[in-house]
């Protein structure tokens, strides 16, 4: 479970811009759950997924990992949580360009001490998970949106991830494309995974995928729905 | 840990061959102030060990004489006064002198050997007059005297010796060819040459020359040292302006590359640090893509002023630094480096280069991944 508690998050903190993401929020995410954070451009969706996926730390409050306390670790063991327990997925994809798909794939996990060999194997065999086997050659800039966000999601999953992170996955996407999205996640979610997706778009927070829905407006938490 | 390292390194490559357009250009500029860099060290450096090598056998003390400030023969009785004054080994005369070769507009040095000279009719010639008149051993070679009239001598041998500097110009002659050719007298020599045993006794004997011949001009071998010291000085001179204009490129290369990283580089760097990559990873690949680099950039740099310096003759610096061409038909500096330099121009070039590869990559590494969520 992780469990968040009492966190804020403040931007450029005693500057002329310093900004307040989050003003104390508190919730406890379920695993094998999926949560939809749901709200409009600017209420702390995004702020509150970094926080729970280690990549930043909060201004004030805590956050537990399986009742661990991680808020306060240093960055090399937040490091390693992030790379065992979460896997990513960005809005804007955050591939690198000038690479193949399967590289791209493989790189988060370039960090462990992984023969060269079975990783390729597992790699290509996450691409094929997504039908991309065919494409694993090709540089990032030659795919398709939706060929770039399964790229994205094979990444993703590349480490075995408990826990899966989306940040507005359908934002660049059509419906068909976001449709066959949803479709990944519930897959990944019949296999047990933990998934936290944020977004404003109906597709993903009225899909039956979802377990429980929070809605998020200006830093805060304003409502929360669990799917019967 | 070997795979984890050659992930990183099969990283780093594929890095340099993305951004090849600009580490290609990033090289090429490395390489072009490396080159200007060496070249600088190895010309100075050579230019100084031929001085060396022209004084190594010369005299302690030569002794020439002065009319009214204008130097003339010595008469070579002289020697007889000179060789008992204490501390004199011995006392030699000298023939020698420049002949201005109008046809090809280059100066030649004549000289009478101490050893060895050649017979008579015959004459040793360094390989620069060897190679600008096309003429070797066994041929014959004509040369106008002081009186306008020809000589002819067969060539003997073409002198090969270590310094260029010293033999390029050179003509070796006979003690009667010299003086057929120049015109001085059987009594007459150009300059004395002395061996003395201590050289703290240098002053002192200089003193008792010119006390007994108030003309005589006696030149110390270490006032000889300052002379070609500012001869090449002079050339150094120039050389360090260059020198210091590289280096100032270098750093302002440094600083540039030390100041920042593209936003491409930055959102890089941030992607991996979100997907689990340590920041001791991100800086082992940039500490790599570096070394690639300046290492590259380096050997491309010396191997090239190696070449520039001792194969043609530093060609690029030799409008500016060969002034006496008309002296010298022909000169090529003995390839020689001084490791010593080599090392410190590797460890004032690669080793800063890297650290500010480095620097803006350690920032960039140390802020949250959160920032590459946005």
């Amino acid at each position: 479970m992780i469990s968040v508690r009492d966190i804020s998050k403040i931007f450029n903190a005693g500057q002329i811009n310093e900004f307040t993401a989050l003003h104390g929020v508190s919730l406890n995410l379920e695993m094998h759950e999926t949560t939809v954070l749901k709200g409009p451009s600017g209420s702390g969706k995004t702020t509150l997924l970094g926080l729970v996926g280690c990549m930043a730390r909060p201004t004030t409050g805590r956050i537990f990992l399986h009742e661990r306390e991680i808020t306060s670790l240093p960055e090399r063991f937040l490091t390693k949580i992030r790379r065992s327990t979460f896997g990513f997925i960005f809005q804007q994809f955050n591939l690198i360009k000038g690479i193949s798909a399967l590289e791209n794939v493989m790189i988060p996990a370039y960090s462990t001490n992984e023969k060269y060999a079975p990783l390729r194997k597992r790699a290509i065999e996450k691409l094929e998970l997504f039908d991309l086997g065919r494409r694993a050659g090709a540089k990032i800039e030659c795919l398709s949106g939706g060929e770039a966000q399964r790229v994205a999601i094979a990444r993703a999953l590349i480490n075995n991830p408990t826990i899966i992170i989306a940040d507005e996955p359908t934002a660049h996407l059509d419906s068909k494309l976001s449709h066959e999205f949803m479709a990944i996640m519930k897959e990944l979610k019949a296999g047990g995974a933990t998934i936290i997706l944020s977004s404003h778009d109906p597709i993903v927070y009225d899909s039956d995928l979802a377990d429980r829905v929070i809605e998020m407006r200006d830093g805060q938490i304003v409502s929360e729905e669990k799917s019967p | 840990m070997i795979e984890h390292h050659r992930h990183i390194l099969d990283f780093t490559l594929s890095s340099l061959l993305r951004r090849k357009g600009k580490n290609g250009a990033l090289l090429l500029v490395y390489s072009l102030i490396i080159f200007i860099l060496a070249s600088v060290l190895f010309f100075t450096y050579a230019l100084k060990r031929e001085a060396a090598l022209v004084l190594h056998e010369s005299p302690e003390i030569i002794v020439q004489r002065t009319m009214t400030g204008r130097y003339q023969t010595i008469p070579i009785s002289w020697s007889d006064k000179i060789g008992k004054i204490n501390g004199v080994i011995s006392v030699r005369p000298r023939l020698w002198g420049y002949q201005y070769d109008t046809t090809f507009q280059a100066n030649y040095t004549l000289t009478v050997p101490s050893e060895n000279p050649p017979e008579s009719g015959s004459i040793d010639i360094g390989s620069g007059i060897s190679t600008m008149r096309s003429v070797y051993k066994g041929d014959i070679i004509v040369f106008n005297g002081h009186d306008g009239f020809p000589r002819f001598f067969t060539v003997r041998n073409i002198l090969s010796y270590e310094s260029q500097l010293l033999t390029s110009d050179l003509i070796l002659l006979s003690e009667k060819d010299y003086r057929d050719f120049s015109g001085i007298p059987s009594d007459q020599a150009t300059d004395l040459a002395l061996r003395v045993r201590n050289p703290r006794e240098y002053a002192t004997i200089s003193e008792k020359i010119t006390h007994l011949y108030p003309e005589a001009r006696p030149i110390v071998r270490t006032e000889i040292q300052r002379t070609y010291d500012a001869v090449f000085g002079w050339r150094s001179g120039l050389v360090t302006v260059i020198f210091s204009a590289a280096a100032i490129a270098f750093i302002i290369f440094a600083w540039d590359k030390a100041s920042g990283l593209s936003a491409e580089e930055q959102r890089e760097i941030g992607i991996l640090k979100s997907v689990g990559w340590e920041t001791s990873d991100i800086l082992l690949i940039k500490f790599w893509e570096g070394i690639v680099v300046s290492l590259s950039a380096f050997l491309i740099g010396t191997i090239l002023a190696y070449a520039h310096v001792f194969y043609t003759s530093s060609a690029l610096f030799a409008p500016v630094l060969k002034g006496w061409s008309t002296l010298y038909p022909t000169f090529r500096l003995t390839p020689f480096i001084d490791f010593g330099q080599v090392a410190t121009l590797f460890f004032l070039t690669v080793v800063p280069y890297t650290v500010t590869t480095i620097i803006p990559s350690w920032r960039a590494a140390t802020i949250d991944p959160d920032a590459v969520m946005r």
